[in-house]
C-alpha cells in the first residue's frame, strides 16, 4: 500500500494514499467534528462541520479532500473556530435540546460535537430560535422519524440510494423548509420504504430511532432464520429476552446489511402463540402432558408400524443437525425412505437439475455442495461473485421482495456497472435498473431461456474451449435448438425477437455472467426445464464452474439447501448419495450399524396420496405448514386419513389440528447448529436463549424418541456431535471430488407449455407475487409485519379492470377451476394485461392433481376469472 | 400614399404586453387593414426597446419616431400621422423630465443617447418571431464565417482574444472556458445556455430572449462548433413563457432554414438544439445545480473539490455553460472581430454590460453600457437621477447576492473587479437605485428573506445561516434588535462566506455586509435608539 506523509496538528503521519483528510484523522485518533460523513457512504460534504485548514489558510471539507504528500493540516485554529462555531451553534439552536429524554443519548454525533467544542446553552442564547415544531412520523411500527431532531445531513437519503438502492426518502422543499420526505411527503409506512432500518442505524442524531430497543447484556452471533440468504446477526439478550438485533458487520454474506425480517422480525421467538408444552389429543381436544407421556405415546404407536407405512416431512427451517437426525430417524428407526420437505414443490427442481447436468451423484459444483466448515468457506466465491459479474440475469425471481438483502447486493452490483437482464412477466423492482427487461407470458420462461441459447449458438457466441473441454452432448443439444427458432420463441413467449437476441448477445459477451432465480421459476410442472435451460446457457458460455458462484438459486427458506443436502429427500442420502446405489447403502449401513431400505421413498405429494389411500399410516411432521403448501382441501383429507400424526413445531398450524401428539420445538434462537444458505455456506447458529417454556430442540426430541424405541446411534450430547457424524458420512465423498473435475451434460429440451392454461371461462392467469413482509408462519407472528403487509391485494392491469368493470380498491372474487378467493383490487401497470398477481396465498385455487409427467404441482400460477363481489 | 414603406414597431416584450401593447398592436393592424394600407405600412412585432417605463412603446421607422405610453385608441391617429407626411403625433412624444420638452426621436432621448447597444442593438427593431428579420440584419453570417473561414481552434482563439468574460455574473474568461471544454476528454459534449435568470428586479436575459432569440442560438451553435458539441440545451425558466414561446419558434425556424440539425450550411458540422424549462429554483442558475436539474435530479450545487462543469458536466460529459448575454455577444465578436470587441470596456473587463435599471430612478429600463462607465453616469445621465428631488442613498447591484454602494462610491467604474472590491458583484446585472426614503436595514432584510427562501438547503451555513440572519434583521426592523447583533451578523457573514458550498452561499451575506459597512449608523439607530432613520420600519 502506498503511503503519503502528512502533518496534522503538528504531528507527522504516514497514511495510505487516496484516503481523505477525515479518514486519516479518525484513523489516527484525531477527532474532527463531522455530521454528514459515514464510512459506508460517499462523502457529501454538505454539513461543513468537518472543515479543516490547509496551506494558505484555505478551508476545505476534510471528508471530501484527499491527502497529498507533504500536506500540512490544522484541525483546530482560531480561524477555523470562527467559522465552525457559528455553524454548530446554529444546528444546536434549531435542534431539539432535550438530550436527556432522547433515545440517541450518548450515541449522538451532535452531542459529541457539542461537548468537543464546549458549546453550552449560553452560547446559543444569542441566536434566534425557530418557532415551529413538526409532528413525529410514527407510522412505522419499528422506528420513529422526528424531523425536529433532524440535521439534514442526508445520511438516510444516501443510505437509501447507495446501500439499499430504494430511494424511499429524499430532500423536499428548500432553504429552511427543507426536510427529509417520502414521495408526496406521505407517512413513511405508506411509502416505498421497506422498513429495512439501514437508515436508522446510520442516523447520527435522534431523528431516526428504533422503538422498543433496550441495551443488551450480551450479544450472540447467529444467523437470521428467514430466507436463503442467511444473514449474520447479533442477538442482544437481556433477562432471557431478545432486546436488540444488530447486523454482523464482519459477516461476508450480508456485509453488515439486514432487511426488515432480520432486523425486526425475530419477536416471534417470544410470541405468546408458541407451543409451550407437549400435548396429546384426548376426545377431540389437546391436553398438555409431560414429555415422557407424550413420547411414550408416540413411541408406542410408532412401534406398530414400519417401513413404507411411515413418512416424515422434514423442515427447511430447522438446522442441518435437526435434518440429519430426522432423515436418520426415518431411515434407521422406521426403515423408511419416505422423507421429504415442502421444498419439493418450490426449490427441489433446482437441485435435481444440477444433479442431472453433472451426471447423477457427481454434484460437486455450484452452490449445492456446502463447504465443509465455516472457516473454509470464508474465501470461497459465493454471493460475492455478483460484484465481479459483468452481466446479471435475473429470471423468475423478485429478490427485492423475497430476499431483500440480495436485492440490495444486486443493486450495488448494478451501481458498480454490471449489465442487468431481467426476465419477469410482471414488473419487479429491479426492472427499473435493467438494461433489458424481457416480459414473457407467465410460464413460458423455459422457451425464452432456450431461445437465448439458440441465439448464442446460432451467432457463434459460444465458449467453444469450455464446451470441448468440459461439456458432453453438445451436438444433440444443438440439434434440439432447432425447435427454438426465434420466431417460434416470440410466438410462445410474446417477447419481441430482437429483444431476445439483444439480451442473448449481452449475456454471451459480458463474462462472467451470473444467473439468479428462485422458486418463482420452479413452482411449475416444468420447473426442471427452466433450471436446465439456465444451466445449458451457463454451460455454452462457460459460466459454470466449481464454486464459481455464478449460478445462484435463491432458496426460499433459511435452510432449504441444508435440508436437501442432509438427505431429507426420498431418493438421496446425505451428500446427495443415491439410495439406489448398493455401495452407498452398504457404507451407510456400516456407519449407522443397521440395515436400510433399498428402495427410494415417495416424494411429498405421493406421500400425501399414499396417506389418503391409507398405505401410509403414520405421518411425522416437523416444522412445516403442510396444509398450506398446495390445495388445502386435498391435504386435509389426506391428513384425516392418517392413523397417527406426530406434529413437531414451534407454532400451532392447521396441520396440527390433525395431530395425535404435538411436540413443542425450540426456535433458532434457542439451539446451536448450522444453516446452509443459498450459496452453500454453512453458517453457525448460536444458542442465545434457553428453549421457551417446555420446548426442546428438534434433534433432541427425535433422539429421545429413537432411544425410547431402542435404537442406537442417537446418543448425541450436542449439535457438534451430530456435525461430526455428518462429516464422517460425507467424508468419503469429499476425498473423491479432489481428483475429479466435473463434466457437464448439455440437456436437450422440448417446449412444454405450463400445465395451467387460460380459456374462455378462465381467461386470466393469476401468478404468485411476494410481499416484502412475507406471510409465513414466523412473520405472521410479528405484529409490525401484519400492520405493514399489503394485505390481500389482487393486482391487475387497468385495461383488464376496465374489461371486467372493476374499480381500484373494490372487493373482488377470483375464481379458478378448483376454487375461489376474495381480495381487494389494486390497479397497476406493473402487472401486464391478462395477468393478475397477488402476494396472498391462493392454494385453494390451484390444480390439486400432480402433473403426470413431472410429478410436480403447478403452484406458481393458475387460470382464473375475476368478478366484482 | 407615401413613397417609402413605413414600419411601425410595437414593443411586445413581457414589459410591453403587461401594459397592453398586445391590444395596441392589434388595433394598429386593424387600422392598417381597414384602410387597406398593407403595402405601405407594416405593423411589426418587436422585442423590448429597453425603456420599459414608457411602455407600450411604438416606433415609426424609418423616421425613428418614438411614441410612448400608447393606448389602443391611439392607433387611428398614429396611422393617420404616417399618412400625413411629416405631421408626427406630438402628444405621444417622450418628454424630457428636466424641462418637459418633447423629444420626437429615440436617438435624441438621453436614456438611449448615453448607451452603447451591442447585443440590444436589434432588440426592439426586429421581429423576434421571424427569422427573416434576423437574417436581414446580418444574422447567421457569423456562423457561416465560423464554419467556413475558421477552424474551431481559431474560433476559440478569437473569443479568447476578445477578452470577453462570462456575463452571468462571475466573469470567468469565456475563451478559457471554451478551450478547457474542448480539451476535456469525452465522447460527447454539450453546450448549455443558462437562462435561469432569477434575481428579483433583473430581466435582461429575458429581454434578449424575447427580443432577439436568434442571436443567442447563433452564439450557441458557434460555441458547439468550437468545442465539438453535438447537442445544445437552453435552460430557461418556466416563468418566462414568452421567452420559451419565442425560443421554440426561433429553433423551429432555424432548423427549417438549416442552421440547426444535420450538416449545417452543407458543412460536416451537425448540432441539435432543445429547450429545458427550469422549475423555478433560484439556485439552479448555479452551474452544477443546473446540470443536475437537467439530469432530473434535485437542483443542488456540488461541493468542492469537484471537477469543473466544462470537464465533467451534464451526464458526466464536458459541458459548456454560458449565460444568455455571453452567447448573444458571440456572433458579434465573430462577425466584427475580436479587436472590435476588445476596444470597448476596460483592460480587464471588455465589451459592454447590460443592466436592469430600476428603483428610485427617473428612467427605468434595460440598458447596455460599455464596461468601465461610472455608476454616476448610469444613474444620472442614463437614469435621469433620483425622482422628486429626493437624495440618492445607495445603489444595489448584482441582485440578492450583491451589495449596496453609497453615494461616495458613485464615481467608481462598473466592471467585474471594482464591483467586487467594493463588496458587491456584477451578478446578473440587476441595478436598483435607492433614495433617502429607503431603510438600508429593511433592504438587507428583504434580500436575506429572498436568500433564505432560495437557499437549496443542502449546506448548513447557508440553510441555517440565511435564516438566522434574516431573523436577526427582521427583529432589528421590528425594534427587537439586541446589542451585539451587528457583531454577530458580521461573525455569521464571515462563517457563511467561508464555509458555504456554492456561490449562492458565499455571496449571500453581501447585502448585509455592505449595508453594515456603509450604513452602520442606520443599524445602530434601529438597535439602540429604536428608530428607523428613513421612517420605513415600524418600531
Amino acid at each position: 500500500m502506498q503511503t503519503v506523509s502528512i502533518k496534522m496538528d503538528g504531528q507527522d503521519f504516514a497514511v495510505p494514499k487516496g484516503t481523505t483528510i477525515l479518514e486519516a484523522a479518525l484513523a489516527n485518533r484525531i477527532y474532527i467534528p463531522h455530521l454528514c460523513y459515514h464510512p459506508d457512504l460517499k462523502p457529501a460534504g454538505s454539513c461543513r462541520v468537518c472543515l479543516v485548514e490547509i496551506e494558505n489558510g484555505q478551508l476545505v471539507t476534510s471528508c471530501r479532500t484527499p491527502v497529498n504528500d507533504g500536506m500540512v493540516i490544522k484541525t483546530k485554529s482560531p480561524d477555523l473556530d470562527k467559522v465552525r462555531r457559528p455553524i454548530v451553534e446554529m444546528i444546536i439552536a434549531s435542534h431539539h435540546m432535550d438530550c436527556k429524554n432522547c433515545a440517541k443519548k450518548g450515541k449522538c454525533e451532535l452531542q459529541r460535537i457539542r461537548a468537543f467544542m464546549k458549546i453550552d446553552k449560553k452560547n446559543v442564547e444569542r441566536l434566534r430560535q425557530p418557532r415551529y415544531e413538526l409532528p413525529l412520523d410514527e407510522s412505522n411500527p419499528f422506528f420513529v422519524r422526528d424531523h425536529n431532531k433532524c440535521v439534514l445531513c442526508g445520511i438516510c437519503v444516501r443510505t437509501c440510494q447507495e446501500v439499499t438502492g430504494l430511494s424511499a426518502v429524499d430532500f423536499a422543499g428548500r432553504g429552511n423548509d427543507t426536510k427529509i420526505a417520502t414521495f408526496g411527503d406521505k407517512p413513511i409506512a405508506d411509502s416505498r420504504c421497506i422498513s429495512c432500518g439501514e437508515c436508522v442505524i446510520r442516523c447520527p442524531v435522534g431523528a431516526l430511532v428504533f422503538r422498543n430497543v433496550r441495551r443488551p447484556a450480551s450479544e450472540i452471533k447467529t444467523i437470521c432464520p428467514y430466507c436463503g440468504v442467511g444473514c449474520g446477526i447479533l442477538l442482544g439478550i437481556r433477562d432471557d429476552e431478545i432486546v436488540s438485533i444488530k447486523e454482523n458487520r464482519e459477516d461476508p454474506v450480508n456485509e453488515g446489511l439486514l432487511c426488515m425480517k432480520g432486523r425486526f422480525g425475530l419477536s416471534f421467538v417470544h410470541s405468546p402463540n408458541r407451543l409451550k408444552s407437549p400435548m396429546i389429543k384426548k376426545g377431540g381436544s389437546f391436553v398438555e402432558v409431560a414429555w415422557t407421556e407424550a413420547l411414550k405415546l408416540a413411541a408406542g404407536r410408532l412401534k406398530q408400524f414400519r417401513e413404507g407405512e411411515f413418512a416424515l416431512i422434514a423442515s427447511t427451517k430447522c438446522t442441518n443437525e435437526d435434518n440429519y437426525v430426522a432423515q436418520k430417524f426415518a431411515r434407521l428407526v422406521m426403515g423408511s425412505n419416505n422423507i421429504d420437505t415442502p421444498a419439493r414443490l418450490s426449490d427441489a427442481p433446482s437441485i435435481y437439475s444440477f444433479l442431472e447436468v453433472t451426471g447423477g451423484n457427481r454434484a460437486e459444483f455450484g452452490p449445492i455442495l456446502p463447504h465443509a466448515t465455516e472457516a473454509a468457506s470464508k474465501n470461497e466465491n459465493g454471493f460475492s461473485e455478483i460484484y465481479n459479474a459483468s452481466c446479471i440475469l435475473i429470471v423468475g425471481a423478485d429478490p427485492a421482495n423475497s430476499h431483500p438483502v440480495m436485492g440490495f447486493k444486486l443493486k450495488k452490483a448494478w451501481q458498480r456497472g454490471a449489465r442487468l437482464l431481467v426476465v419477469s412477466p410482471k414488473e419487479i423492482d429491479l426492472c427499473r435498473h435493467a438494461d433489458i427487461w424481457l416480459q414473457p407470458y407467465p410460464g413460458t420462461e423455459p422457451a425464452l431461456l432456450t431461445g437465448l441459447a439458440g441465439v448464442i449458438v446460432g451467432e457463434g457466441l459460444l465458449d467453444n474451449f469450455f464446451i470441448s473441454r468440459r461439456c458432453d452432448n453438445f451436438d444433440e443439444f444443438k440439434e434440439s435448438l432447432e425447435d427454438f427458432i426465434l420466431g417460434r420463441v416470440e410466438r410462445i413467449t410474446g417477447v419481441p425477437k430482437d429483444l431476445i437476441a439483444e439480451a442473448a448477445r449481452i449475456y454471451a459477451a459480458c463474462k462472467p455472467a451470473v444467473t439468479v432465480w428462485s422458486e418463482e421459476l420452479t413452482r411449475y410442472a416444468h420447473g426442471r426445464d427452466s433450471v436446465l435451460a439456465i444451466l445449458n446457457l451457463s454451460m455454452i458460455t462457460g459460466n459454470i464452474e466449481e464454486g464459481s458462484g455464478r449460478l445462484i438459486p435463491l432458496f426460499t427458506e433459511n435452510n432449504t439447501l441444508g435440508a436437501f443436502y442432509m438427505g431429507c429427500l426420498p431418493d438421496l442420502y446425505p451428500g446427495y448419495q443415491p439410495v439406489i446405489s448398493t455401495e452407498v447403502r452398504r457404507r451407510l449401513e456400516y456407519l449407522w450399524g443397521d440395515t436400510l431400505a433399498a428402495e427410494p421413498g415417495l416424494p411429498l405429494m405421493d406421500i400425501l396420496e399414499a396417506t389418503y389411500n391409507e398405505r401410509i399410516k403414520i405421518l411425522y411432521i416437523v416444522g412445516s405448514d403442510l396444509v398450506n403448501i398446495s390445495q388445502p382441501k386435498k391435504i386435509k383429507s389426506a391428513l384425516s386419513k392418517a392413523e397417527f400424526v406426530v406434529f413437531q413445531d414451534i407454532f400451532f398450524n392447521e396441520a396440527a389440528k390433525f395431530a395425535d401428539v404435538i411436540l413443542p420445538a425450540a426456535s433458532f434462537a434457542e439451539k446451536d447448529g448450522t444453516f446452509t444458505n443459498s450459496e452453500g455456506r454453512i453458517r453457525l447458529v448460536g444458542k442465545a436463549l434457553e428453549p421457551a417454556a417446555n420446548s426442546m430442540a428438534d434433534w433432541q426430541i427425535l433422539c429421545d424418541l429413537a432411544k425410547m424405541l431402542g435404537k442406537k446411534g442417537f446418543d448425541f450430547n450436542c449439535s457438534g456431535d451430530i456435525f461430526s457424524e455428518i462429516l464422517s458420512v460425507l467424508s468419503k465423498k469429499s476425498s473423491e471430488i479432489s481428483t475429479l473435475q466435473a463434466r457437464f451434460r448439455l440437456m436437450p429440451l422440448q417446449y412444454n407449455p405450463p400445465a395451467e392454461r387460460s380459456d374462455v371461462d378462465f381467461p386470466l392467469i393469476l401468478v404468485r407475487g411476494k410481499d416484502v413482509y412475507s406471510n409465513g408462519i414466523l412473520s405472521q407472528n410479528v405484529e409490525g409485519f401484519t400492520l405493514l403487509r399489503k394485505k390481500d391485494f389482487i393486482c391487475m392491469n387497468p385495461k383488464d379492470a376496465l374489461d371486467y368493470e372493476i374499480k381500484e380498491g373494490e372487493k373482488v372474487r377470483v375464481i379458478s377451476r378448483w376454487g375461489e378467493m376474495k381480495g381487494t383490487a389494486k390497479l397497476t401497470s406493473s402487472t401486464p394485461p391478462g395477468v393478475l398477481s397477488t402476494a396472498a396465498a391462493f392454494n385453494q385455487l390451484i390444480n390439486p392433481d400432480v402433473d403426470p409427467v413431472s410429478k410436480s404441482l403447478e403452484t406458481q400460477m393458475c387460470a382464473v376469472r375475476v368478478e366484482p363481489l | 400614399m407615401s413613397d417609402s414603406r413605413h414600419v411601425v414597431l410595437v414593443g411586445l416584450g413581457t414589459c410591453g404586453i403587461s401594459v397592453g401593447a398586445e391590444q395596441v398592436f392589434l388595433s394598429l393592424e386593424k387600422e392598417v387593414a381597414r384602410l387597406n394600407l398593407g403595402d405601405s405600412i407594416q405593423i411589426k412585432r418587436a422585442g423590448c426597446q429597453g425603456f420599459c417605463q414608457q411602455e407600450p412603446i411604438v416606433v415609426v421607422e424609418p423616421e425613428g419616431l418614438f411614441y410612448t405610453k400608447v393606448s389602443p385608441d391611439d392607433a387611428t391617429e398614429v396611422i393617420q400621422s404616417i399618412l400625413d407626411k411629416g405631421r408626427p403625433l406630438e402628444r405621444l412624444f417622450y418628454r424630457d423630465p428636466a424641462n418637459d420638452s418633447p423629444i420626437p426621436f429615440y436617438r435624441d432621448i438621453p436614456f438611449y443617447k448615453k448607451q452603447e447597444h451591442n447585443i440590444l442593438k436589434n432588440c426592439g427593431k426586429i421581429d423576434p418571431e421571424n427569422i427573416e428579420d434576423y437574417l436581414a440584419v446580418g444574422g447567421y453570417k457569423a456562423l457561416q464565417r465560423a464554419l467556413f473561414e475558421m477552424t474551431p481552434d481559431e474560433v476559440i482563439f478569437e473569443i479568447k482574444r476578445s477578452g470577453i468574460r462570462g456575463l452571468g455574473g462571475a466573469g470567468f474568461p469565456t475563451g478559457i472556458k471554451w478551450e478547457a471544454c474542448r480539451n476535456a476528454s469525452g465522447d460527447e459534449r454539450y453546450v448549455i445556455c443558462n437562462a435561469d435568470e432569477g434575481d428579483p428586479g433583473a430581466f435582461q436575459d429575458r429581454s434578449v430572449l424575447e427580443g432577439n432569440p436568434h442571436s443567442v442560438l447563433e452564439g450557441m451553435i458557434i460555441a458547439a462548433y468550437a468545442i465539438d458539441a453535438s447537442r445544445c440545451i437552453i435552460y430557461v425558466r418556466a416563468e418566462y413563457p414568452l421567452a420559451v414561446k419565442r425560443l421554440k419558434i426561433a429553433i423551429e425556424q432555424a432548423r427549417h432554414s438549416g442552421f440547426i440539425g444535420r450538416n449545417i450550411f452543407g458543412s460536416d458540422f451537425s448540432v441539435d438544439m432543445e429547450i429545458f424549462q427550469g422549475a423555478g429554483a433560484f439556485v439552479c442558475g448555479e452551474s452544477t445545480a443546473l446540470v443536475r436539474s437537467i439530469e432530473g435530479k434535485r437542483g443542488r450545487p456540488k461541493p468542492l473539490p469537484r471537477a469543473r462543469t466544462s470537464e465533467i458536466g451534464l451526464w458526466n460529459k464536458p459541458t459548456l455553460l454560458n449565460n444568455v448575454k455571453t452567447f448573444a455577444n458571440i456572433p458579434l465578436i465573430i462577425f466584427h472581430g475580436a479587436g472590435w470587441f476588445a476596444s470597448k470596456g476596460t483592460d480587464q473587463s471588455k465589451g459592454t454590460a447590460v443592466f436592469s435599471l430600476t428603483g428610485k430612478v427617473v428612467n427605468c429600463g434595460l440598458i447596455e453600457v460599455p464596461m468601465g462607465i461610472t455608476l454616476r453616469k448610469i444613474i444620472y445621465d442614463i437614469g435621469g437621477g433620483v425622482p422628486r428631488d429626493k437624495a440618492f442613498k445607495a445603489v444595489q447591484t448584482g441582485g440578492p447576492s450583491g451589495g449596496c454602494l453609497p453615494e461616495s462610491m458613485l464615481d467608481m467604474t462598473v466592471d467585474f473587479d471594482s464591483l467586487k472590491k467594493a463588496g458587491s458583484i456584477m451578478g446578473s446585472g440587476g441595478m436598483v437605485v435607492m433614495d433617502e426614503d429607503t431603510c438600508m436595514v429593511d433592504v438587507a432584510r428583504y434580500f436575506l428573506d429572498f436568500n433564505q427562501r432560495e437557499s437549496c438547503g443542502q449546506c448548513i451555513p447557508c440553510r441555517l445561516g440565511t435564516r438566522q440572519m434574516f431573523q436577526i434583521l427582521d427583529d432589528i426592523t421590528k425594534g427587537k434588535g439586541r446589542v451585539g447583533d451587528i457583531e454577530f451578523l458580521l461573525e455569521l457573514s464571515g462563517a457563511i462566506r467561508k464555509s458555504s458550498i456554492c456561490g449562492l452561499g458565499k455571496t449571500v451575506p453581501n447585502p448585509v455586509l455592505t449595508t453594515i459597512r456603509y450604513f452602520r449608523d442606520e443599524y445602530e439607530a434601529h438597535i439602540s435608539e429604536k428608530r428607523c432613520p428613513a421612517g420605513v420600519c415600524k418600531l
